[in-house]
């Protein structure tokens, strides 16, 4: 029983990791960039809230509600005045560049705020400790299900946009030929911004309930990237759905480790991203697309 | 219909491999690379071990820029690398290993490292390289932090070159890090310089081209990926013997590709000269910065970002793209012969 | 002489290629305007410049006035001109009425929507929900043209009209065409037979290695005249300086 407490622990934590993959996925699949900053701009998204939450006293969800229009109008501003530049010289240029931002926001952060490392667990009350206890060996945690329930609406309502609206086919349209859309009119630069708009604010998003679910500090940023990377690729890169379920089987293969032994957990999700990787499958998913 | 016959003049073209500046150039380095054996000798073990250091970063650089500027490898993962060399020697050394011995074996252990792993990672272009490198580096971190006999997480120190007196211990590294950095610069120098060397390029400016004209784009990125290993497996070793202790988080840190994007960056990605001003660079900033902590970094990240909107070729393209030099014969140069023969040498180099 | 597009002395090069030499040409509004030469005259690289899908090293383009040479080229469209790319360039996992809506999502205000595209071509009725890759030559070009349309362009430039296409499928886009020229749209197109450009356009446009080598109103000139100047032969009769070339006089 043991092991089943683990895998719905682990569909759970793959709903955070969900989280976090979603805005790194967009980006990918819109603009063909891997947003190393990705995992730092959640950070930033994290002490936002918790900034918010201790000076103006209030609970981490409605501090969010400020938090994420900021969020939004960083990522629209990160686009133009970096991103859009790097994206004209070539494919590796974004990757360096988002590197330099990676730092440059870890080291400001540390600056800004020490190394201390916070959480927000204790101040959203009883919602992060509590579970419903199925058995004696299966409890399900209340954070969990909002967290994985949150992923999936996040997840489907961008699904939707991308399907349904005119904005989300423009977005579909110029990842598919930037060249052909602004020949009928669609300025790539504006839909880009934009695109890097959301995926910065689910990013603070999936911050924000790092902070509630675990801890975090200045430094949290890179471990989130490499899971959420993982996730996205496991999944298969471009399929938002995909992403959902490469989050879980990131989950779950990092809480069965756990179960052998707390030590293995991180490295037994390395170990299963690898082995996707070296699989047959994992070569189609690597070639799938040309550039970056 | 037939042809006018004319007399068939001389082509007026002809193709040279070095320039004036590169002869003066390579001969210059030559002259200096001897010089620099001697340093020991004449300076004191703190500009040694400071000269180490920047041999060191050399090394790295240059290797990076091997992968990421003539085979379009990204890696974000060499800290992987680094890191198995350095503590493959300890492990080596543990074993009764001489600790100079175990280096060069590690270096060698870290190319057999590459050649495994090229079989996943090289599967992988752009990004997904990328992270796959770095999610390849945590994992051997964590394998290692997790090896008690190594020294596991709290570090581990080289024990066997307490044997040695200071002085000579940095004299023995210095000269190991020189060997290597001659030995790493001539190999890159003759895979650029012949005929892999073209085929680099041309990958490093179009893959698909470069392929469909029947370059082994897939062996070639092979050799540069173990080469970097090897390469960057002695860089571990060697600043494991410059500072006698490492942890696992440092050694396989990723600021250490940072470093390695900053210096190629910034001294030019692609050009055999560029990451050695960008090592020379950095190992400047580092000495006067470091101890500015947390601001140093946002400096040295705010910079990169900079290069990458502003100068993504680096500095070495201010020179190059003025004077049309290069330090190294590793280019084609065209030469219009011109009619009275005169020293008259408009030449358009091909990089 | 100022027409609806104006393009002056433009100069537009590939590194240090000059593929469009100094050309200066007029489309009146109503006109249709047919544009060939042989492979590599100039005629791709003078339409991307005109829609600002590639830059003008020198010269000016004016719409209606306005000078828009350093418009990016969703503004060029949002002012009325639309280019129809060679090779179609649909986006090729969006189904076809997908394709229309992207490009009418900014239209200018106008007559074209998805049904009166699908009006002028038919044949795309059947075809509204599939992918646009799964498309043959004809039903993509026929597509491309409709998704140009949407914008409610005043000048729709078309690139290879017929290239790659059987000939039913051209048939059936030449048909098309005639729709929109009956209800007086303004055209440049790039046609590599010459005898379909002849038939549908007013005026001819010959090119050659960048520049314009004949223009003529289609009804004034003989298929002869305008073959010559594709093949440069008009020069090559007039100039008797080089040796060489005084062998392919014709007698």
């Amino acid at each position: 029983m043991n092991w089943i407490n683990a895998i719905v622990q682990g569909v759970f934590l793959g709903g955070l990791y969900a989280l976090f993959a979603c805005g790194l996925s967009l980006m990918f699949g819109v603009m063909r960039i891997i947003n190393l900053a990705h995992g730092d701009l959640a950070v930033i998204g994290a002490f936002g809230v918790w900034v918010v939450d201790t000076q103006a006293h209030l609970p981490p969800f409605i501090a969010l509600l400020p938090v994420l229009p900021v969020m939004l109008l960083l990522g629209y501003l990160l686009h133009r005045t970096v991103l859009a530049r790097s994206l004209r010289s070539g494919p590796l240029t974004p990757l360096l560049t988002t590197f330099g931002v990676s730092i440059v926001i870890q080291n400001a952060l540390l600056q800004i705020f020490s190394p201390d490392v916070h959480s927000l667990g204790s101040l959203t009350g009883s919602i992060s400790t509590s579970s419903w206890r199925v058995t004696s060996e299966l409890s399900v945690p209340y954070l969990g299900v909002l967290i994985l329930a949150v992923a999936v609406l996040l997840l489907g309502s961008l699904q939707f946009t991308l399907q349904y609206t005119g904005f989300g086919r423009e977005m579909r349209a110029t990842a598919q030929d930037p060249e052909a859309a602004a020949l009928v009119g669609v300025p790539a630069s504006s839909v880009y911004a934009r695109a890097t708009a959301i995926a910065v604010a689910t990013a603070a998003l999936a911050g924000a309930f790092l902070a509630i679910h675990s801890t975090f500090d200045p430094s949290s940023g890179p471990t989130q990237l490499i899971f959420a990377f993982e996730a996205v690729v496991i999944g298969g890169l471009g399929s938002l759905w995909g992403t959902l379920l490469g989050g879980i089987v990131l989950g779950i293969a990092q809480t069965i480790g756990a179960t052998v032994d707390p030590q293995y957990s991180i490295l037994t999700g390395h170990l299963v991203f690898l082995v996707i990787l070296a699989s047959p499958r994992g070569r189609f998913v690597a070639n799938r697309s040309a550039a970056a | 219909m037939t042809t006018p016959t004319s007399p068939v003049s001389p082509t007026p073209w002809v193709v040279r491999r070095s320039s004036l500046a590169s002869r003066i150039g390579s001969g210059a380095l030559v002259v200096i690379g001897f010089a620099l054996f001697g340093v020991p000798q004449v300076f004191g073990t703190n500009i040694v071990q400071q000269l180490t250091s920047l041999l060191i970063f050399l090394i790295l650089a240059v290797m990076w820029n091997a992968l990421a500027g003539y085979a379009g490898l990204v890696s974000v993962g060499q800290q992987a690398f680094i890191g198995f060399g350095a503590y493959g020697t300890i492990f080596m050394t543990q074993q009764g290993i001489q600790p100079y011995l175990a280096m060069i074996f590690a270096a060698i252990a870290s190319a057999a490292l590459a050649v495994v792993l090229s079989l996943f990672v090289l599967r992988l272009r752009g990004g997904r390289f990328a992270v796959g490198t770095w999610v390849v580096a945590e994992t051997i971190a964590l394998l290692i932090s997790l090896d008690q006999a190594i020294g596991g997480g709290t570090g581990t120190s080289l024990r066997g070159l307490n044997a040695y007196p200071r002085q000579v211990r940095i004299a023995y590294t210095y000269w190991l890090t020189l060997g290597f950095t001659v030995l790493l610069l001539l190999i890159l120098f003759l895979l650029l310089r012949n005929r892999a060397g073209v085929g680099l390029q041309a990958i490093r400016d179009d893959e698909e081209a470069a392929a469909s004209l029947g370059v082994r784009v897939g062996r070639l990125k092979f050799v540069l990926f173990v080469l970097a290993g090897f390469g960057c497996g002695a860089a571990g070793a060697l600043t494991l013997a410059n500072t006698l202790f490492i942890q696992p988080q440092s050694i396989f840190g990723v600021q250490w590709s940072a470093y390695l994007i900053f210096m190629v960056l910034v001294g030019g990605l692609g050009t055999f000269e560029g990451p050695i001003i960008g090592a020379i660079l950095f190992f400047v900033i580092q000495h006067q910065f470091a101890d500015l902590g947390a601001w140093y970094l946002i400096g040295l990240g705010l910079i990169a970002v900079a290069f990458a909107l502003f100068l993504p070729r680096g500095l070495w393209s201010l020179i190059n793209d003025r004077l049309h030099i290069r330090l190294l014969p590793v280019g084609y140069h065209l030469l219009r012969r011109s009619p009275d023969a005169s020293a008259n040498d408009r030449g358009k180099p091909n990089p | 002489m100022s027409g609806l597009l104006q393009v002056d002395n433009l100069v537009a090069g590939h590194g240090l290629l000059q593929a469009v030499r100094e050309v200066s040409l007029s489309v009146t509004e109503g006109e249709v305007l047919a544009l060939v030469g042989a492979n590599g005259a100039g005629k791709s690289t003078l339409l991307r410049t005109i829609s600002g899908a590639h830059p003008a090293a020198r010269g000016i383009i004016r719409l209606d006035g306005l000078d828009i040479t350093d418009l990016p080229p969703h503004r060029r469209v949002a002012r009325g001109l639309v280019l129809v790319p060679e090779g179609r360039k649909l986006f090729p996992e969006m189904t076809v009425e997908e394709n229309l809506l992207v490009a009418g999502r900014r239209a200018r205000p106008g007559q074209w929507n998805v049904d009166a595209v699908l009006n002028a071509f038919p044949m795309l009725k059947p075809l509204r929900r599939k992918r646009a890759a799964n498309l043959s030559g004809g039903e993509q070009q026929a597509t491309s043209i409709g998704r140009a349309l949407m914008t409610n362009p005043r000048v729709l430039l078309i690139d290879e009209v017929s290239l790659g296409l059987a000939p039913v499928a051209v048939d059936a886009v030449y048909e098309s065409l005639q729709t929109l020229t009956r209800n007086g749209a303004t055209l440049v197109i790039v046609e590599q037979d010459l005898q379909r450009a002849l038939s549908v356009a007013n005026r001819v446009v010959c090119m050659l290695e960048g520049r314009i080598v004949l223009e003529s109103a289609t009804a004034a000139v003989t298929r002869e005249q305008v073959t010559e100047a594709y093949f440069g032969l008009a020069r090559i009769n007039n100039s008797s300086a080089n040796p060489n070339q005084a062998l392919l006089k014709r007698k």
